[in-house]
């Protein structure tokens, strides 16, 4: 421990900021899942328990429809990524070819790219791309559930690379080279021995990438049709025009959604040290 | 001599494997990233029609030009000063507390950075909404300063309220680089600048600031370009009151249908980004 510093700036103070932290960083989600509970028909006010606002949610069609909308767009954009992802990052990390330079700095820019610009992005190139194929084939294409779907799996191809690739470049590249030695053809030391050990880092990609699509307000916003809207959308489209104890049991939920999601990446990460531990006693132990 | 050119055939054959793996993602970034990126380039020069629509034919710098005026430029100074004081506020704020997580025992350590990570991982709309209700008129926030005698505090649809908005959603993204770089420091530098009779804020100054810059950068670029572009957060906090950088841009194009301007505002957006990125990198930092 560095006592001079301690010294200097009292650990009270760090105590008291990292107290100060912690109550920013959860207050706010507490009160609202304990606000959702609250019989006052305004959404910030304490009026008595009452759980009558989440039985309002099965009531309201609309708001089911944009629920499975969601869960569509982030299973099919979660699948297509995490495929076309993986195979990108074994490609970069195993692979020489030529124009891997410019992949590489390609796959970069999503992540650091503002939604804003992504989404103007997105809306510009499907409204380019439709009347094009209507002046030439006269096919005429509008948007809505494939063009959400195309501009999820543009952004999340590059979070779900930059995970695997962080696993694979953690891996021991002689497990590989046993296998073919043992004349394993590439396939099967593909798939017994690179897929099992690149597995976590997959999952832990996939898991990021339906979060992110079940987070994406603006890019959605953009590309969405008049008949699919996903629930984020819908939502933030309801709180703009004014807040309703509805909105903070559809909040909940959206909570509870995503905090199953942490929970399983949390426990993946676990999972995965302890299962490193294990390979170092058995090397090659998984099938 | 014939081991030299199966060798060089054998790395043609793995030359090809790779990029044949690599093809299928690289079409579709290609198609459906490297495309619109050079579509919302040419549309920034191209000319808005007295109909709405736009006019490749005639191309000029116009949408550049109109940064220029009054109000654009009123609206990219404001986004620059918000993103910088929570930029600011954020440093701040997760300096000391990474420094706090550093110093723990591994068990507090790790739970404390998963606490960290936690909010991160949850909704990014309903992160912004539980403020909305927090901050509402008549809300939790105001009760409580009503109760201790300060009075209603009425600060939701303020800059303030964006702010705040801010630092939550990005506090996260300052917090883990800073862990990250404090974490790697060796503490004999700083018993070395003490046994050296450095005072505390010397020591700090001059070692540990210099040792930890490249967390400081990273976390701040990480905290200001999302803050600059952010358009969520001030939509729902902000009330659409004072314009900012994201919500002009989708104005532009959801409203206004300007597509020149909106799509020239986008570029700069991502130049500021492409920037600062460039400057982290060559500032010695090695991933973000």
């Amino acid at each position: 421990m560095s006592e001079t510093i301690t010294r200097r700036l009292p650990a009270w103070a760090l105590r008291t900021n990292g107290a100060v932290v912690l109550i920013f960083l959860y207050a706010p989600i507490i009160l609202l899942v304990v606000f959702s509970f609250s019989a006052s028909r305004i959404p910030g006010q304490w009026g008595g328990f009452t759980s009558e606002w989440y039985a309002t949610l099965f009531d309201d069609s609309r708001l089911q429809r944009t629920i499975s909308v969601s869960v569509k767009v982030a299973l099919v954009s979660t699948l297509l990524a995490t495929v076309l992802g993986t195979m990108s990052a074994l490609a970069l990390e195993r692979f020489k070819f030529r124009g891997r330079k410019v992949f590489d700095a390609l796959l970069y820019l999503p992540i650091i790219i503002p939604d804003v610009t992504m989404a103007v992005m997105m809306l510009m190139f499907f409204s380019q791309a439709f009347d094009l194929l209507d002046s030439v084939f006269g096919i005429g294409l509008s948007k809505g559930f494939a063009t959400i779907v195309v501009s999820h799996v543009a952004f999340n191809i590059a979070f779900v690379s930059v995970v695997v690739r962080a696993r694979i470049a953690g891996m021991d590249a002689t497990l590989e080279q046993a296998a073919s030695d043992l004349y394993a053809t590439r396939w099967q030391a593909f798939r017994f021995v690179t897929l099992p050990l690149i597995a976590p880092g997959v999952l832990g990609g996939a898991l990021l990438a339906i979060t992110l699509s079940l987070d994406d307000v603006v890019v959605t916003q953009f590309v969405a049709g008049p008949g699919s809207t996903t629930l984020p959308v819908y939502v933030f489209s309801l709180i703009r025009k004014g807040v309703t104890p509805t909105i903070n049991a559809v909040s909940v939920i959206m909570l509870v959604a995503s905090l199953i999601l942490v929970a399983g990446s949390v426990g993946l990460q676990r999972a995965n040290a302890s299962r490193g531990r294990q390979q170092l006693r058995t090397p090659g132990g998984t099938s | 001599m014939s081991v030299g050119i199966a060798e060089a055939k054998r790395e043609r054959s793995e030359r090809r494997r790779g990029f044949l793996l690599a093809l299928p993602s690289f079409a579709y970034m290609v198609l459906f990233f490297a495309v619109p990126l050079i579509i919302v380039l040419v549309y920034s020069f191209a000319t808005r029609t007295s109909t709405g629509s736009t006019a490749l034919s005639d191309w000029n710098l116009d949408a550049y030009r109109k940064l220029g005026e009054p109000i654009v430029r009123n609206v990219v100074v404001r986004s620059v000063i918000l993103a910088l004081v929570t930029t600011v506020i954020c440093l701040v704020v997760a300096y000391p507390f990474a420094w706090f997580c550093a110093h723990q025992r591994p068990t507090i350590r790790n739970l404390l950075l998963i606490a960290v990570m936690i909010p991160f991982w949850t909704n990014f709309l309903v992160r912004n909404y539980a403020w909305r209700i927090l901050l509402s008129n008549g809300g939790p926030i105001s009760s409580f300063t009503e109760a201790i005698g300060l009075g209603e505090t009425n600060i939701l649809f303020t800059k303030t309220a964006v702010v705040i908005g801010l630092v939550y959603a990005y506090l996260p993204f300052m917090i883990l680089p800073l862990y990250a770089s404090i974490d790697r420091l060796d503490r004999r530098l700083i018993e070395a600048g003490r046994d050296l009779y450095g005072s505390g804020s010397q020591t700090f100054r001059r070692i540990v600031l210099p040792l930890t810059m490249p967390g400081v950068i990273a976390g701040s670029i990480l905290v200001f370009v999302p803050s600059m572009g952010a358009y969520v957060t001030p939509e729902l906090l902000g009330g659409g009151k004072e314009t900012l950088l994201g919500s002009y841009i989708v104005t532009q194009f959801l409203t206004a249908r300007n597509w020149p301007v909106g799509a020239s505002l986008s570029f700069v957006l991502m130049a500021v980004m492409l920037v600062s990125t460039i400057v982290y990198f060559r500032s010695g930092g090695k991933n973000l």
